[in-house]
C-alpha cells in the first residue's frame, strides 16, 4: 500500500518580475507553488538577498552588525561595492534613513547624489528604501525617480497616501515599486488595484507586506504572507499575484536583544551569533512564508540563509 | 472523519431505553454526532461499536504525551496546514542531545544550559523541553548509567536513542517511570521495540526509510496495539526532510491517510555539522510540522531565537497578544521623568518599550487596556480615547509619582489631546511621535519645565 503524496492544484503563478538594469537584469517571481513545495510546482527564479547599505553613518547599530563595514559606513558607494565584492550581494538596498525629518532630515537633492553613486558603484539592482515619513518620502523619492531615469530602481515604500505620485513617476522614468501596507491582505490587494488602475504595469509591482522581526510580533507577517500566497496561487487572485520583498534586518537588529552585550545579557549567549540567528531565523520563515527578496544586514546571516535557500532548491 | 448521525445510530444497540437520559437512540446518536453527549452515558453499546466509534472520532493525528508530571510534553494533535487557518496546538519539543561518548564535561555542560537557559516572556516561561540521550558505544551498562544521571539531574522530558533493545531495555530500567520517547523501531528491530513499549507503556518512535517504509511499521505497531507512536521518516537533507514533513501533515489531514496520523520527530544534529546551520533548520521544522527536534547543544544566542520562533508561530492567529494594562518602569524613571501612555497590544509595548530603553531616558510607560489593539486600532475602536485614558492614567496611580503635569501620547492619537485634558483636569497632554521608532529621539528633547 504505497503511499500518495497529496497535491494541491493551484491555479494562479506569481508574476515574474526583470529588475536592475538592461545590461544586467535579474528576474524575481514566477512560482507555481507555495515556497519550495518543489514536488508540486516550480520556483524558477529562487529569493534573492539584498544587502543594506545606509545613507548615513549608522549611530545606533549592535557592534556585530557594524564591525563587518566599519571601514566603509560613512561612504555608502564604497558600502555597496563592498557587498558585492566581499559578500557576493546579488542586489542591494540604500536605506535613506537620514532623510527622516525626525533624524538628521537631510534634503532631496543629497538623497539623489548617494543615489547615484552608489547606483554608479554597482551593476547589481538596486532598491532605494525611503524613511517611512509620507511627505518626505513623497518628495525625496520622486526626485530619485527623475533623476535615475533608466536605471530600473525599486523604490519604497509606496504607500495608500504616496501611491499617487511615486506610482506616475515610475511609470514616467521607468522604475519598479515597492507597494507597501501595514501587515494585512485586503489592504496589500487593495493597493495594486490602485496601482494597476493608475497604469503602473504588473512587471513593476513587488508586494512589501510590512515585516517585523523575530519576537516582535513576526507570526503576523508571515501568516499574512501565507495568505496572500494561498489567494494568488489557489483562488486566482490576480491582484495578490506579485513578488513579495520583506525589509526586515532594520527591524531585526533595532530590538533591545539584538543590541544586549554578554555582560548585560549572560543568558542571550555569543551577542555576534545571537544577531546573526535572530536575522537568519527571521528570514528563513519569511522565506517558508512567500518572501521573494530578503533585506539583510549581516554577512553570517546572509550566508546561512543564501546556503539554506540552495539546500531547499537542491536535489 | 466524524461520523453522522445516522452512521452512529446503526452501531447502537436500537432499544430505546432512554437510560442515556434522552427517549430515543437515535436522539442519543444526534447528540453523539454533535459531540453534545458522551458515549460512556449508553451503558448497552458493544465493545466493537465503541471501538468503532472512538476510532471515527480520532483526531487525523494523533496527540502523543512523552514525560510526566509539570513538564509533560504534547505533541501532535494538529488540524490544519497553515496557522492563519487554525492556531497550530502543541508546540514542537525542542531536544538536546547528550552520548555515551560525550566527556563528562559536555554532559554537564547541556545539563547546566538545559536548567539555566530560561525565559520570561509575556507571561510564558520559554525554556527547552528535552534530553535525547544516545548510545554510541553500544554499551548497556554505560547507557543505563548516563540515562541515570540526567534522570536525576533534570525533570524535563527524555527520549531514549538506540536501535539495540538490549541496551534500550537498559534504558527504560533507569527511567521507565519518567515515560521517555523509545527512539527508535526500524525494519529490523520493530516486535522487541513495540515490546518494550508495551511493557513501560511508552511511546514509541518509528524509524523508516522513507514514508513507504514508516507506514508499513506504524500499520503493523497499531495493529499489535501500540498508539501513541512518532514518526522519523528517515531524510537527512534539508530539502528531503522538509518535504516528509509536508507529505505526513497533508496525508493525515487531507487524506485521513491514517499510517501517518502520528506527530514527527526531525534530527537537525544529524543533518550538518555546522552549530549555527543546525538551529536554522530546527526553525524550519518549528514553522513547518516538526513535532519534536533533537539539537547537539544549546546555547543561549542559539537557543532564544528559536524560542522566540516557536513562540510566533504558535501563537493563537486570531487573539492579539495583550499585555497586562499597569505602569512600566523604564530605566529606573523619577518623580521628573516623562510620562509615555500606549495600547496593550504586546508588539506595540515591546517596540515601545524597547525604544524607551534605546533612548536611554529614564521613563514611566503606561499601559492603558486596549484589549490588545494596536493604537490606531483602539482609537478608531473607541477603546483608545479621551476619557478611557484619562481614568486607566488615575486608576494606575501615575499622577502622584511624579511632580510635573504631562503626559505624552502616541502621535497616532493625536485627535484624543483635548479629551484627555478636560479628563484629567490641569495636566498637559503631549502628542509624541507616530513612529515608536522616533521615541529616542523624542525623549532626548524632553524637558520637565
Ligand atoms: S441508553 Fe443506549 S440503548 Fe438506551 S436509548 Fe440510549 S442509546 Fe439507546
Amino acid at each position: 500500500m504505497a503511499f500518495e503524496i497529496p497535491k494541491i492544484l493551484y491555479n494562479g503563478a506569481i508574476k515574474e518580475n526583470p529588475l536592475g538594469k538592461e545590461s544586467n537584469r535579474i528576474t524575481v517571481g514566477g512560482e507555481t507553488c507555495y515556497p519550495f513545495h518543489l514536488f508540486e510546482g516550480n520556483m524558477p527564479h529562487p529569493p534573492k538577498i539584498a544587502m543594506e547599505v545606509y545613507d548615513a553613518t549608522p549611530e545606533d547599530w549592535a557592534q556585530a552588525a557594524l564591525d563587518p563595514f566599519t571601514d566603509v559606513v560613512h561612504d555608502p558607494a564604497a558600502w555597496a561595492q563592498k557587498c558585492v565584492a566581499s559578500y557576493g550581494a546579488e542586489m542591494i538596498a540604500l536605506q535613506l534613513a537620514s532623510t527622516d525629518p525626525n533624524a538628521q532630515n537631510t534634503t532631496a537633492e543629497q538623497a539623489v547624489e548617494t543615489t547615484k553613486k552608489v547606483a554608479a558603484a554597482i551593476e547589481v539592482p538596486l532598491i532605494v528604501w525611503g524613511c517611512c515619513n509620507v511627505e518626505k518620502d513623497t518628495e525625496v523619492l520622486k526626485r530619485i525617480a527623475e533623476e535615475c531615469t533608466g536605471e530600473n530602481l525599486i523604490l519604497g515604500p509606496v504607500e495608500e497616501d504616496t501611491h499617487k505620485a511615486l506610482g506616475a513617476a515610475a511609470i514616467a522614468y521607468q522604475h519598479t515599486i515597492a507597494a507597501s501596507t501595514p501587515i494585512d491582505i485586503n489592504l496589500a490587494k487593495q493597493l495594486n488595484i490602485l496601482l494597476g488602475n493608475l497604469g503602473v504595469p504588473d512587471e513593476r509591482i513587488l508586494v512589501d507586506p510590512t515585516v517585523t522581526g523575530l519576537g516582535y510580533g513576526l507570526e503576523y507577517c508571515y501568516s499574512v504572507m501565507e495568505r496572500d500566497r494561498m489567494a494568488a496561487l489557489t483562488q486566482e487572485d490576480e491582484r495578490l499575484q506579485f513578488p513579495i520583498v520583506c525589509n526586515l534586518a532594520k527591524d531585526v537588529w533595532k530590538v533591545k536583544e539584538a543590541k544586549l552585550s554578554d555582560e548585560d545579557a549572560p543568558l542571550l549567549g555569543d551577542p555576534t551569533k545571537r544577531g546573526v540567528l535572530l536575522e537568519a531565523m527571521t528570514a528563513l520563515l519569511f522565506l517558508l512564508a512567500g518572501g521573494d527578496i530578503l533585506i539583510m544586514r549581516h554577512p553570517d546571516a546572509i550566508q546561512l540563509v543564501r546556503g539554506f535557500i540552495n539546500d531547499l532548491m537542491g536535489s | 472523519m466524524a461520523l453522522t448521525g445516522i452512521q452512529i445510530y446503526k452501531l447502537l444497540p436500537k432499544t430505546n431505553c432512554g437510560e442515556c437520559g434522552v427517549p430515543t437512540c437515535l436522539a442519543f446518536a444526534m447528540s453523539l454526532a454533535a459531540a453534545k453527549a458522551e458515549l460512556a452515558a449508553c451503558p448497552y453499546v458493544s465493545e466493537e461499536a465503541k471501538a468503532e466509534l472512538a476510532d471515527a472520532s480520532a483526531p487525523p493525528i494523533r496527540v502523543v504525551e512523552i514525560g510526566t508530571g509539570e513538564r509533560k510534553l504534547k505533541i501532535g494533535g494538529e488540524t490544519v496546514l497553515f496557522r492563519h487557518e487554525k492556531t497550530f496546538i502543541n508546540p514542537t519539543g525542542i531536544a538536546v542531545l547528550v552520548t555515551d561518548e560525550m566527556s563528562d564535561e559536555d554532559v554537564a555542560g547541556r545539563l547546566e544550559r538545559f536548567k539555566t537557559l530560561e525565559y520570561e516572556r509575556v507571561g510564558l516561561t520559554l525554556r527547552a523541553d528535552l534530553f535525547a540521550v544516545k548510545s554510541l558505544s553500544g554499551d548497556a551498562g554505560k547507557f543505563e548509567a548516563l540515562v541515570t544521571k540526567v534522570k536525576s539531574q533534570t525533570d524535563g522530558g527524555i527520549i531514549l536513542m538506540t536501535e539495540d533493545p538490549g541496551v534500550m531495555e537498559a534504558g527504560l530500567k533507569a527511567c521507565a517511570d519518567r515515560k521517555p520517547l523509545i527512539f527508535a523501531a526500524t525494519k529490523e528491530n520493530a516486535e522487541p521495540m513495540a515490546a518494550l513499549a508495551k511493557e513501560h507503556g511508552c511511546p514509541l518512535a518509528v524509524k523508516g526509510d522513507g514514508l513507504d517504509e514508516v507506514s508499513e511499521l506504524t500499520t503493523k505497531l497499531t495493529e499489535g496495539g501500540l498508539n501513541d507512536l512518532v514518526i522519523d521518516s528517515g531524510a537527512r537533507t534539508i530539502r528531503k526532510a522538509f518535504e516528509d514533513q509536508v507529505f505526513i501533515r497533508r496525508g493525515a489531514l487531507l487524506k485521513k491517510y491514517k499510517p501517518l496520523g502520528f506527530p514527527t520527530i526531525a534530527l537537525p544534529c544529524e543533518m550538518t555539522d555546522d552549530f549555527m546551520q543546525e538551529t536554522l533548520i530546527a526553525s524550519m521544522f518549528v514553522a513547518k510540522y516538526g513535532g519534536i527536534v533533537v539539537l547537539s547543544d544549546i546555547q543561549g544566542h542559539s537557543l532564544f531565537p528559536l524560542l522566540l520562533a516557536r513562540m510566533n508561530v504558535y501563537t493563537d492567529p486570531q487573539r492579539p497578544m495583550a499585555t497586562s494594562p499597569g505602569i512600566y518602569e523604564i530605566g529606573g524613571p523619577n518623580e521628573d521623568s516623562p510620562v509615555l501612555v500606549t495600547s496593550n497590544f504586546s508588539l506595540t509595548y515591546f517596540i515601545v518599550s524597547g525604544e524607551i530603553e534605546a533612548s536611554r531616558v529614564p521613563a514611566w510607560l503606561i499601559i492603558v487596556d486596549t484589549e490588545g489593539l494596536s493604537v490606531l486600532t483602539a482609537w478608531a475602536a473607541g477603546k483608545f480615547v479621551g476619557d478611557v485614558v484619562g481614568i486607566s492614567l488615575k486608576k494606575s496611580g501615575i499622577l502622584d509619582k511624579v511632580r510635573h503635569k504631562k503626559v505624552v501620547i502616541p502621535g497616532y492619537a493625536a485627535a484624543i489631546s483635548g479629551d484627555l485634558e478636560e479628563e484629567l483636569g490641569d495636566w498637559e497632554v503631549l502628542v509624541g511621535p507616530r513612529e515608536s521608532a522616533h521615541i529616542p529621539a523624542y525623549l532626548k528633547e524632553w524637558k520637565v519645565g
